[in-house]
């Protein structure tokens, strides 16, 4: 077949695949998943367990080896049938913790270990290069067989050309394919039906080859039969510690491999398709495996001697002049190499840019984070690195030589994988292992393989000088790569395999004892070992695992939000075209819901509540940490909040009472109005009335001159009333001049006395005084002092009920303050009435309004507060006292401050 | 204008005013300027009409008026408040408590006489 029509006939095929990729992921971006949700594409999917490696590589090994082909097939049926103990589980963490390659398993389990996740990501790429070179290889041989018998063979380019070719092509293939978006879950729908189309095209090609061989060149299963007991191949032998050793690895392989933990956990979109493919899978094993020592024997039988075994697959339908045959076993091997190489590499790619180089470059450039918009510098790391591990595969394929049998390669890769297992299971099962552990199990079981395995593989004295073959590192004998501690005669890979493993488990193991586990990777601990009992108890609490329906998280965002999530909701519903019902649960409803329950509660717990509503995942550790975050600041907040609440009621409770003191000097005042207008209507009345009188004349003899008598001593009464309230004001108002002088108290007192002299003059009225205390010069307002004086010796004159009056004027010095006491000997004021005496207008009787308006207390305690001093009703004594205390010196007039301290 | 007025006033010039204006009219005045003499001078004098200020020394207007309206023989009593305060929510309380007439101080005399003519006619 010409070598152009073979390139051609790949490239149609490759685009059909991109298209059925292309139709699958644009309808599940429109939420129509349809038959994607069947548990066939997962099984189908799964099938990238056989590669070219098992498509090419099974016969050959099993012409080699005859049956020991089948440990391969047997150790992933094991994993599978037993797939309740760890499949299980992985899927549902790997759900839980939304993981997204092993990587991320074993760092996050781990305690989210950035450094793990860069061994794992290391070991996994250098372990998968092998594996990819083994389907670079098989693609070029393939290829080259094709075309080796045609005209145009000259034409055809040495196998390293093709091999750059191919890994060029595949790399370009698997960009186009993995790469043209991001999904958060790295979930890729379109490559998994791809796969899956091709599991069926290499499944069909390996069957339509065996069938050929079966009933079209041996003539029927019973000669078939008699055909594979005839056959003698020397290297037929069975080995136990081989059949074991294999059997332990492919099924660890299962478990490790990067592309089959993307498919199997990563891309897994319901649990209950594993159940499924736990008969499903090896059934499709078993019939992939079906034919593969028949084609063996009769292409051993057919075939010339030197015929690579690995390629009869191809080379036997050729030989029989069957070419379609051959396309379509071309077609099958083409589809299990690349659907490997596309999901290897996106599996590689998404740890390298995820768990290497994002938590890299953050580091290095933080503020990449917070600027936004990741998604570039993702997608180009993830485009390099799929190109990377591609050209390290053809480096491998270069160096090795491309003559190492497909399994023997195939094998290696297991092998390096493998040491995955035991971090990964110890992680699951057993809440004790720790990051130390994994990490010591991790590099030396990894250090083995590559030691005893893997760098050997490049071929005696490539990597590793043949003399430490012979004698072992630093000339150590029990160092030889092939025979670690003395273990001469084994198997190179059972021998490297026992001990990477061995030493990998007991490193992983004496690592987490010796070590203790920080807090994060505890409770991460916890929440991979109890994965189920964590879902049991979320279900218990009622939170409908992963079915939530609209209207729970209608429920949840009315406990939140109130009223308003209604009308989100049917806002939500219109946008969706589903007026008047509840909003589909899109990926965008939920993240804009997320971000609504965000306003009210906070960002890390409301997607907390949507991951638990939705069983996407259940609450991380970092969630956790984020909620206890929100909640101190809450905490926080609402102490603020308590602290302006306190201040908010001390202002109002200050408030109030100002607003009493308003009110209850508001009620003075009316009180105050009140009686200011009896005080002024009172002698007006007398007034109005006696003028109206001498205006009707014909009045009896003398009445005019009692008139006119009445007239002018009630008018004289009106102006000292109207006197009095001037001067209470400008008093009280603080206003009021003082005129500070040195007076001579003794002199003072002789002016009051004076003055009061004209209140009843008639009456007898003795004053007692004693003139050698009052040898006192004080710093004052002399008038006013003198005023309140007056005031006092003429209300003694005027109420001192005892005949005849006294009044003693007692006057006492102490400590810069001078005290005058007027002492009468009348009846005193009733204790009741003593607390009222200074108030305004505050009359006793009837008989002490002889003059005044019942201001004149009021004026005389304001003109104390002016001077500095008080004056007090002092109780106790025989008659009516009173008791003027004042500064010797009054420094300045401090009236306001001095009212202000008297209020 | 025949009658006997009772003028319960503790102002002395006011009280002097009002008996003359209303003796000059024909009234025979009475004039007790302690509240708390009040009631013993109306059982006393039996008057035809009591003159009562508001504001009074020993018991105010309105506890003689409430006293006055309380006892049988004087609740037909013509009375006559008189008031120097002059303030609406004195006059309330008067008239609820039942007083015949309200008149505020200061006062023209031909209203006081008109007052006093009206309540002992009618």
């Amino acid at each position: 077949m010409p070598f152009n029509l073979l390139v051609l006939i790949c490239l149609v095929y490759v685009i059909f695949l991109f298209l059925v990729a292309f139709v699958v992921e644009s309808r599940a971006a429109r939420g129509r998943l349809g038959f994607l949700r069947s548990p066939v594409i997962y099984t189908l999917s799964l099938s990238i367990y056989c590669t070219a490696w098992t498509f090419y590589g099974a016969v050959g090994y099993a012409a080699r080896s005859g049956l020991e082909f089948l440990t391969i097939y047997l150790g992933p049926t094991l994993v599978f049938v037993g797939w309740w103990l760890v499949l299980r589980k992985l899927v549902r963490i790997g759900r839980q913790q939304r993981v997204t390659s092993i990587a991320d398993l074993i760092s996050s389990r781990f305690g989210k270990s950035n450094l793990l996740g860069v061994v794992v990501t290391l070991i996994a790429v250098i372990a998968a290069t092998p594996y990819i070179a083994l389907q670079l290889q098989s693609i070029t041989l393939s290829f080259s067989v094709f075309a080796r018998n045609t005209p145009e063979a000259w034409l055809v380019p040495g196998h390293a050309d093709i091999a750059l070719w191919v890994a060029g092509g595949l790399a370009v293939f698997t960009i186009l394919f993995g790469t043209r978006n991001l999904d958060a879950k790295e979930q890729h729908h379109g490559i998994v039906t791809a796969i899956a189309v091709e599991a069926v095209v290499k499944l069909v090609a390996l069957l339509a080859v065996g069938s050929f061989v079966v009933w079209g060149l041996a003539g029927g299963i019973g000669p078939m039969i008699d055909h594979i007991g005839t056959a003698e191949v020397p290297g037929w032998t069975f080995q136990s510690d081989r059949w074991v050793g294999l059997i332990a690895l492919s099924a660890a392989a299962v478990i490790s491999l990067p592309r089959m933990f993307q498919v199997m956990v990563v891309e897994n979109i319901d649990e209950s398709h594993l159940a499924r493919a736990s008969w499903a899978f090896p059934l499709y094993l078993f019939a992939m495996s079906l034919f593969i020592l028949p084609i063996a024997v009769i292409g051993l039988e057919r075939m010339p001697e030197g015929t690579n075994p690995d390629m009869l697959v191809l080379t036997l339908p050729l030989a029989e002049g069957q070419g379609a045959l051959a396309m379509l076993a071309f077609l099958g091997g083409f589809s299990s190499a690349t659907s490997m190489v596309i999901v290897e590499t996106i599996a590689l790619a998404t740890m390298i840019s995820n768990n290497l180089v994002m938590p890299l470059w953050l580091r290095l450039r933080p503020a990449a984070a917070l600027s936004g918009d990741l998604r570039g510098g993702v997608l180009l790391t993830r485009r390099l690195a799929i190109a990377g591990v591609l050209a390290l595969g053809f480096l491998y394929y270069r160096i090795s030589g491309g003559s190492a049998a497909l399994a023997a390669i195939g094998l290696i890769a297991f092998a390096g994988m493998a040491q995955f297992l035991p971090a990964m299971l110890g992680g699951i099962f057993w809440r004790g292992g720790t990051k130390i552990g994994a990490l010591a199990g991790l590099v030396t079981g990894s250090a083995i393989w590559a030691y005893t395995l893997f760098l050997p593989s490049f071929g005696v004295d490539a990597v590793i000088p043949a003399q430490v073959f012979s004698e072992g590192l630093f000339g150590l004998g029990w160092l030889r790569p092939r025979a670690l501690f003395g273990t001469e005669g084994m198997d190179p890979l059972v021998h490297s395999v026992f001990w990477s493993l061995s030493l990998n488990v007991i490193a992983f193991t004496l690592g987490s004892v010796l070590t203790f586990p920080d807090p994060v990777e505890r409770i991460q601990g916890v929440a991979f070992v109890n994965a189920f009992d964590r879902e049991a108890q979320a279900e218990r609490l009622g939170w409908s695992h992963g079915q939530a329906e609209p209207e729970a998280l209608l429920s949840l965002a009315q406990r939140i939000l109130g009223e308003e999530a209604l009308t989100f909701f049917e806002a939500q519903a219109r946008a969706q075209g589903k007026e008047g019902f509840l909003p589909d649960l899109t990926p965008e409803f939920l993240a804009e819901a997320e971000r609504k329950l965000a306003g009210s509660v906070g960002a890390a717990t409301a997607h907390a509540m949507i991951s638990q509503l939705f069983g996407r995942a259940t609450v991380t550790v970092e969630d956790l940490m984020a909620v206890a975050n929100e909640t101190a600041q809450i905490m926080e907040y609402s102490a603020k909040l308590e602290a302006k609440q306190l201040e908010l009621t001390r202002t109002a409770r200050q408030l109030r009472e100002v607003n009493d003191k308003l009110t209850q000097l508001s009620v003075q005042k009316d009180a105050f109005l009140s009686q200011i207008s009896h005080e002024l209507r009172t002698p007006m009345t007398s007034i109005r009335a006696f003028s109206e009188i001498l205006t009707e004349g014909d009045l009896p003899p003398g009445m005019v001159a009692d008139s006119g008598r009445i007239i002018h001593s009630e008018a004289v009464r009106l102006t000292r009333l109207l006197d009095d309230l001037l001067d209470l004001s400008v008093l009280e108002s603080g206003t009021v001049q003082l005129n500070l002088e040195l007076a001579h108290l003794g002199r003072m007192l002789d002016r009051a006395v004076q003055a009061a002299s004209q209140t009843r003059p008639e009456r007898s009225f003795e004053i007692r005084r004693d003139e050698m205390a009052e040898e006192l010069h004080l710093m004052t307002d002399a008038d006013r002092l003198v005023q309140v004086f007056i005031n006092l010796i003429s209300n003694a004159r005027k109420y001192c009920d005892a005949d005849p009056g006294l009044l003693r004027i007692v006057v006492r010095q102490k400590a810069g303050r001078v005290t005058v006491d007027f002492i009468d000997n009348g009846k005193g004021i009733p204790k009741e009435a003593q607390r009222l005496i200074f108030e305004k207008f505050a009359r006793m009787t009837d008989q002490m309004r002889a003059g005044g308006a019942g201001l004149g207390l009021a004026i005389v305690r304001e003109i104390m507060v002016n001077l500095g001093g008080t004056i007090s009703y002092l109780p106790g004594q025989k008659g009516a006292a009173f008791r003027v205390t004042l500064p010797l010196r009054l420094e300045k007039p401090a009236a306001k401050s001095a009212r202000a301290a008297a209020l | 204008m025949a009658g006997r007025v009772l003028l319960i006033e503790d102002e002395p010039n006011i009280a002097e005013a009002i008996r003359f204006i209303l003796s000059r009219e024909g009234c025979e005045v009475l004039v007790e300027s302690d509240g708390a003499k009040a009631l013993d001078r109306v059982a006393e004098a039996r008057p035809d009409l009591v003159i009562l200020d508001l504001m009074l020394p020993g018991m105010s207007g309105l506890e003689i008026l409430g006293a006055l309206r309380a006892d049988s023989e004087t609740r037909e009593l013509k009375i006559l408040m008189l008031t120097a305060k002059g303030q609406g929510r004195d006059r309330e309380a008067a008239e609820r408590a039942g007083v015949s007439a309200f008149m505020a101080k200061p006062f023209a005399n031909a209203e006081m006489r008109a007052q006093v003519r009206a309540l002992l006619e009618g």
